[in-house]
């Protein structure tokens, strides 16, 4: 069983709840998915067993020796990433696509495309069964393919493994990304704070579940640091029939648990955070 | 016009909180400042604002339409096209355009020898301009629910940015991907918001490496200072990042902010405090490369 747990808005929690969920069960595949900053393993310190090259697309270079500032490349370019600068054609790497466009065009064949083969996808094992993650390269396209990978590379070790539950920790946001978390997955969470952020967050996240044919259940961190907040947030749910999972209090113990290398539940299993933890994924296992 | 870019790798430090009260302090002291938040998938921070809707503008994509009268089935679209966007079975005469794949780059319309390709513009986003007491001052991105990248609509959003601004404060998209770096490249000087946690710490390394490639000056200000541990504060020593300012942890800021309210309004200490951060920052990279 695969459960994924987003939120739409970055820093609500969900790596920290994911992280208790990991370590609530006895045995778990853990799939770090928010490759774009991928935490878990600084909690979680996995033996590096695998690494495997993830090549997230391609960029344009120029070769100068060929080129003969004729310019078609940049008529043709749709991603504004070709220009003249002093009678030389530069193609900037911060807005090329990879498309290959213009290195078919080019009637010189001056224009190689480059792999971006920086990024890295890890795994092996941690103190509650087997990690996956990956880590993307500054800069790359944060396409939801390496989230693919990582979801594969999970799915196979549960088989191999017979290791069942499945956690993903999804990145923030509603883009690609997070639509590769989501999709096929059995269970999503989606974390929440009691912000006007939070709210409106949430509602986009919730959509883009629903959008996949998903049942979201949320879950509203530090709920009591603005109760009228988690009230308006609770009506909202309750409008459009959306489960609210489970609410936690805030407490210092959730970062200090982090600082020791720990899970909440690990850190302080008698914390009324951990109990409610403890509560919300026990009903997610029924 | 000088741009500052209020960026994160890690996600909820206090970015939004950050660009805001900025906003908020300079435009308090009558500078002609913008605010454009350029978090396309989560945009938030016209919310803080009591700001007048003057203007929407819709970011379109082209994607291909295949008269299938016209297509032979040669399948060098399908070859061109490097997003895997085309689905074509040439024995049973099927030909379909997978829209969500396409990336809009025209690469299939070249291929094309038979004149079957035409194109048509999809909604990726919105782009809406506002106007507060009177100026127009806020830009905010906004991603259609489905879309896999904000790029586009996050560029549109820079494009509206205001010449005649002093300053224009612009909100960036978490992590040190593609949309992060649409932001911060369009920026003169990045301000990295980051919290004393280890994951804070840990993204706040893979943004610092980012810049560094990108050659962006930056600074650091530590949000929520005295919860969690010293290992940021270390690091910033160790690497000689400037620490700009350290905005201690406080209930009363998160119950004000969560409420949608400005603290910089009612805590004068933390405005005066982001004011001489802006005006060190201006005094310091001011002069050279903002003549744009």
């Amino acid at each position: 069983m695969e459960t994924a747990i987003i939120s739409g808005k970055g820093g609500t929690g969900k790596s920290s709840i994911s992280a208790a969920f990991a370590t609530l069960s006895d045995n778990v595949v853990l799939a770090d998915c928010d490759v774009d900053a991928a935490n878990l393993y600084l909690l979680f310190d996995p033996s590096r067993e695998e690494e495997e090259v993830y090549i997230a697309g391609h960029k344009a270079v120029i070769d100068y020796a060929r080129c003969t500032s004729c310019g078609l490349c940049i008529d043709y370019c749709r991603f504004d990433a070709i220009s003249f600068q002093n009678d030389k054609v530069i193609i900037s790497q911060i807005s090329c696509d990879g498309c290959f466009l213009c290195s078919r065009i080019c009637p010189e064949k001056a224009i190689k495309m480059v792999s971006n083969d920086k990024s890295r996808m890890y795994s092996g094992s941690f103190r509650n069964g087997k990690m996956v993650y990956g880590r993307l390269a500054p800069g790359e396209e944060n396409s939801g393919k390496l989230v693919n990978m990582v979801r594969a590379k999970a799915k196979k070790i549960s088989a191999t493994t017979g290791i069942g539950q499945i956690i993903l920790d999804g990145p923030p946001g509603i883009g690609c990304p997070v639509i590769s978390t989501i999709t096929g997955a059995d269970k999503v969470f989606i974390v929440t704070e009691p912000t006007i952020s939070g709210l409106s967050d949430m509602q986009r996240a919730v959509e883009i579940v629903l959008k996949f044919s998903l049942e979201p259940r949320v879950i509203i961190n530090k709920h009591d640091l603005n109760s009228s907040m988690t009230e308006r947030i609770m009506g909202w749910c309750d409008l459009n029939g959306i489960e609210v999972a489970g609410l936690l209090p805030f407490d210092p113990k959730m970062v200090e648990s982090m600082v020791h290398g720990k899970s909440i539940t690990e850190f302080d299993p008698e914390n009324k955070i951990s109990r409610e933890l403890r509560k919300i994924w026990n009903n997610n296992l029924k | 016009m000088f741009k500052i870019a209020v960026a994160s790798g890690k996600g909820g430090t206090g970015k939004t909180f950050v660009a805001t009260n900025i906003f908020y302090t300079l435009q308090q002291q009558n500078q002609r400042v913008m605010l454009a938040d350029c978090d396309a998938e989560a945009p938030n921070a016209v919310a803080f604002f009591d700001a007048k809707l003057i203007g929407t503008s819709e970011v379109t994509q082209q994607v291909p339409v295949i008269n299938t009268d016209a297509c032979t089935f040669c399948g060098r679209c399908r070859e061109y096209c490097n997003y895997n966007a085309i689905f074509i079975l040439p024995p049973m005469r099927i030909i379909n355009v997978i829209e969500d794949m396409c990336h809009g780059c025209g690469a299939c319309s070249v291929a094309c020898r038979e004149g079957a390709i035409s194109e048509k513009p999809v909604t990726m986003g919105k782009v809406d301009v506002y106007s507060l007491n009177g100026a127009t001052s806020l830009i905010e991105a906004r991603m259609n629910i489905g879309v896999m990248s904000p790029v586009s609509i996050i560029k549109a959003a820079i494009r509206k940015v205001d010449h005649q601004s002093d300053v224009v404060i612009l909100d960036a998209p978490p992590g040190t991907s593609c949309p992060f770096i649409q932001t911060v490249s369009a920026s003169d000087y990045v301000i990295l918001v980051t919290e004393p946690t280890p994951f804070g710490l840990s993204d706040l390394k893979q943004s610092v490496e980012t810049l560094k490639i990108i050659k962006k000056p930056f600074g650091v200000i530590i949000n929520r200072a005295g919860s969690g541990n010293k290992d940021v504060q270390d690091y910033l020593w160790k690497e000689k990042i400037p620490l700009l300012i350290e905005i201690p942890f406080k209930k009363e800021i998160a119950v004000l902010y969560s409420t949608g309210k400005i603290v910089a309004e009612t805590d004068l200490f933390f405005a005066e405090q982001l004011s001489q951060v802006i005006k060190n920052i201006l005094s310091n990279h001011g002069n050279s490369h903002n003549q744009r």
